[in-house]
């Protein structure tokens, strides 16, 4: 085991919000997925998980959402502060919202699914509407919206049950650029208003850069954690922070890291 | 954006009326054929009548043969009936039980694979005409949306699963607001196909019972008719039978749209 794993141990110590330990996964197609991986995130905090296509960086995710379950190791969550209970909001990488129903009802399903009625439901939607910019937008139908608009359905409806974690598998990676920054703002603005913990999947090195507050590199398959960089800028993140050396620097460095991860796996 | 260029839309409305026109042209075509046919050979009409001897006799029988006609679409009605409710029933209970699932599908497809030609003559013995008559028209009806419901409550995306699961969505709501609406698009499909076998289902009974007697319906009367040489009235009964195939199959076909019209694929036009 490296330093950089340890350091990643010791930097979340203070107030976990996820913890994994030794976790594994293994298919029942017997390839081995992931791990064993160690990682802790603090809350309140936003790291991405930065690797190359099938690392099993997604299976982490899903690992941490209790879709899948770890085949060694245990992952644990901190008690939630959520209201409703919910403390884990789940954005895909596709939209994934039921087309035969309106934006509202796709934002409104997770409180329908814990019995909130629908007088109650009624405003926390409109507000989780209203927080990705859409709140004009609530009787339409998911195919009468843009790509980058349906990211933002799937937003809000990760966000409509007020969860502690939001987890998010590649989710502007379909996107147009200017659609991606826009929402890369968009969600920092949203990370900073709601305090939550985010855990940001992604392959661009050049948004878990600009998101986050600390990288997490993964080697190729089965993923385990290989390098940790800090992003410890004190310049707000905008456009003016992506034409920065700092930022260039910090692109490189990560990049550096993961360099390994790819040219271990001839056959990527 | 705007709406496409005059003469492209005039172009694209000259299609579609060229789309209609087209069977009306060989259906007239046809129609000519036959009658020349039948006068300049003199073919006799319990050889081959022709076209204008079937429409005085469809209008000359109308009494007899609507009388038929409603026989028969009650009968067909009936059978859809149960086909699409015991269809999407059984469907439902072999989604939430994988083991009735295995117990009992392959019963469903020996149902399926045996010809209900072969079937009718044994129910006729056993149960009342009428009832044997529904049953057949169910037989073949209920398969198409045994199969295709089945098929839809399979069909739900992975991730919108994986969300309801992390939203410990219970059985029934993953059903009631997942599987169902995902559902839906086949089960229309399914039904569409057994509207047109119940009628398929229903006259193939009612010919096997023809013989045995107490039957009114429209293949009853084909059955009739060929036994008293009266080939006029097979050809209106005949005629009667494929109208009345074709306006369930549009009516199923226009139910399906204006469910599905709002979201799904199939009913949306290459634009929106």
């Amino acid at each position: 085991m490296t330093d950089f794993i340890s350091a990643g141990l010791d930097s979340g110590t203070s107030d976990p919000a996820v913890m994994l330990r030794g976790v594994t996964k293994v298919y029942d197609s017997g390839v081995m997925a992931l791990g064993p991986l160690d990682l802790t995130v603090k809350r309140g905090e936003f790291v991405s998980l930065l690797g190359p296509s099938g690392c099993g960086k997604s299976t982490a995710l899903r690992l941490i959402a209790g879709l899948a379950q770890p085949t060694v190791g245990h992952v644990e969550l901190a008690e939630s502060t959520a209201a409703l209970g919910r403390r884990i909001g789940f954005v895909f990488q596709e939209p994934t919202l039921m087309p035969w129903t309106s934006v509202r009802d796709n934002v409104g399903l997770p409180l329908k699914l814990a019995h909130v009625a629908a007088a109650a439901a009624r405003p926390r939607i409109e507000t989780a509407l209203a927080q990705v910019g859409l709140a004009d937008f609530a009787g339409l139908f998911p195919r009468q919206l843009s790509g980058g608009m349906r990211m933002r359905v799937s937003l809000a409806r990760a966000l409509v049950t007020n969860p502690d974690i939001l987890l998010m598998d590649e989710p502007f990676a379909a996107l147009d650029e200017i659609t991606r920054f826009r929402l890369n703002n968009d969600l920092l603005d949203l990370w900073r208003a709601l305090r939550m913990t985010v855990i940001f999947v992604t392959h661009s090195v050049f948004e878990s850069v600009y998101l986050s507050e600390r990288v997490l590199v993964m080697t190729a398959r089965p993923g385990r954690l290989s390098a940790e960089i800090r992003i410890d800028t004190g310049a707000p993140r905008d456009d003016a922070f992506r034409a920065s050396p700092a930022y260039a620097g910090y692109c490189r460095t990560v990049s550096d890291a993961l360099a390994p991860a790819y040219s271990g796996a001839s056959a990527l | 954006m705007s709406g496409p260029a005059p003469q492209q839309r005039r172009t694209a409305a000259a299609k579609r009326g060229l789309g209609l026109l087209l069977p009306v042209i060989v259906a007239a075509a046809g129609i000519l054929v036959w009658d020349l046919a039948v006068r300049l050979n003199d073919i006799p009409p319990y050889v081959l009548p022709g076209p204008f001897l079937v429409l005085r006799t469809l209008i000359g029988d109308w009494g007899v043969l609507s009388d038929s006609l409603l026989t028969t679409l009650i009968t067909t009605l009936e059978g859809f009936v149960a086909a699409a409710l015991g269809g999407i029933a059984l469907a439902l209970l072999f989604n939430q039980s994988k083991w009735l699932n295995a117990a009992l599908f392959p019963y469903a497809v020996v149902l399926q694979v045996t010809p209900v030609i072969a079937i009718a003559p044994l129910l006729l013995i056993y149960l009342p005409q009428q009832t044997a008559v529904v049953v057949c028209a169910w037989i073949v009806g209920f398969f198409p949306v045994l199969s295709n419901t089945a098929l839809g409550l399979n069909s739900v995306d992975r991730n919108l699963a994986g969300l309801f699961q992390l939203y410990d969505a219970s059985r029934w709501q993953t059903l009631r607001y997942l599987q169902m609406p995902a559902a839906l698009p086949f089960i229309l499909g399914g039904l569409r196909i057994a509207g047109g076998l119940s009628l398929i289902g229903a006259v193939v009974a009612e010919i096997a019972a023809g013989s045995a007697g107490a039957g009114s319906g429209l293949a009853y009367r084909i059955a009739e008719s060929g036994y008293r040489l009266n080939i006029p009235r097979m050809f209106a009964a005949l005629l009667l039978l494929s109208v009345a195939g074709i306006v369930i199959y549009g009516v199923l076909a226009l139910i399906s749209h204006l469910v599905l019209r709002r979201w799904h694929e199939s009913a949306l036009g290459k634009d929106t």
